[in-house]
């Protein structure tokens, strides 16, 4: 996957022939990816399985964005200090959802016991 | 330097003003070996995660504080603004399908055409690479297509969101209500149609931009701008944005959709 960016020895004015057949590829793995999530959604209903197929769409949708950042957007490709520039900040990210959702959770459970108790 | 006490800068001789600032210190180094205007792209982008970030942070806060659907006790799944709708149960029209059910079937169709959109763009970056002008004409229309495609799909997705289910819902005071306004709805809580306008709607006006972005540079393609200039960085630029609106769809997809 790393020989895309290969350049071939070309006379003036020849146009060099497409190389597109990794782009095809990470295509076929993100609609592959895609279709196990629908088959989880409609697969996998059972209310007490919940949290393990969310967990199962998160990861899902991570190895996605991996491909689409890291083949399309060409940042697997980059240098390493640009990579960390961009990937570290997103970690905060990951704090915030964890720190709201949690919160959410708790002020949902005071709103309903609020006149009980 | 002179030992001289005036402030009168010294010209620099002739040869070294015209010379590349390749000097360390001259701004003649490059860290990330990104052009300027890609890596202020790459920045832009990571702020614009930040905004969808904190909207899907926002919806997962407040779809915890909300009820949870219970089959057990509520038996089978209706819509009530006691709890959160279940996303198949409410997103599950075709166009020219009436009344059929296909939970996420035109999702799953909207989700194909964006990521279809997002191959023909780095075909497009692609051909750029190799000087092909026509491909990247071909493959910028292409991608110009399917950004068009999903727009339509998703004023479809709104109208009939806006609109509502054949079955309206009783809401507490006996009343029948169809379809969605920022006051109210008939699938759940108000804020789960806030939640719906606001993050599709965002999601949708960057979209509407790239659709821009793509014709200004199937135009600047066809006049020759970046022939002219000797690459097509700019189409390289472009796709960046285009590629983080796909992957914000991906996000929006499974948050707001499937979990």
């Amino acid at each position: 996957m790393s020989n895309h960016a290969e350049e071939l020895a070309l006379h003036p004015g020849e146009i060099a022939k497409p190389n597109t057949r990794w782009i095809w590829r990470v295509f076929v793995i993100l609609v592959v990816i895609t279709a196990i999530e629908f088959a989880f959604a409609f697969g996998m209903t059972s209310p007490g399985l919940r949290t393990l197929r969310n967990s199962i769409f998160i990861v899902l949708t991570i190895l996605k964005a991996f491909f689409i950042v890291g083949e399309f957007m060409h940042l697997k490709h980059e240098t390493k200090s640009l990579i960390w520039t961009i990937l570290v900040p997103t970690a905060l990210l990951v704090w915030l959802v964890v720190a709201l959702v949690t919160e959410g959770s708790y002020v949902g459970e005071v709103l309903s016991h609020m006149f009980s108790s | 330097m002179a030992h001289s006490t005036t402030l009168q800068p010294t010209a620099a001789p002739a040869a070294y003003a015209d010379a590349p600032r390749t000097g360390t210190w001259d701004g003649g180094n490059e860290p990330f070996k990104a052009s300027y205007g890609k890596l202020m792209m790459w920045f832009f982008l990571l702020s614009d995660a930040f905004t969808f970030g904190a909207f899907l942070t926002a919806y997962g806060l407040i779809r915890h504080k909300h009820g949870v659907f219970d089959p057990t006790t509520q038996g089978t799944f209706h819509f009530s603004s006691a709890w959160w709708p279940t996303p198949e149960k409410v997103f599950n029209a075709f166009p020219g399908l009436h009344g059929v059910d296909l939970p996420l079937a035109f999702v799953a169709l909207m989700t194909m055409i964006l990521i279809f959109s997002s191959v023909t763009m780095v075909l497009a970056v692609e051909a750029g690479h190799r000087m092909d002008k026509a491909d990247v004409q071909k493959w910028l229309l292409w991608t110009i297509l399917f950004g068009t495609m999903f727009l339509s799909s998703q004023a479809w997705e709104w109208s009939h969101f806006i609109g509502g289910h054949v079955e309206p819902t009783i809401m507490a005071d006996g009343t029948p209500f169809f379809g969605a306004n920022l006051a109210m709805n008939q699938y759940g809580p108000p804020l789960f149609g806030d939640l719906f306008f606001f993050i599709t709607g965002f999601h949708g006006t960057h979209v509407f931009s790239g659709v821009c972005l793509l014709v200004w540079c199937f135009i600047a393609t066809t006049n020759g701008t970046f022939e002219k200039r000797g690459h097509y960085e700019m189409i390289e630029k472009i796709g960046l944005y285009w590629h983080f609106v796909d992957l914000v769809w991906v996000f929006v997809f499974t948050f707001f959709y499937l979990v």
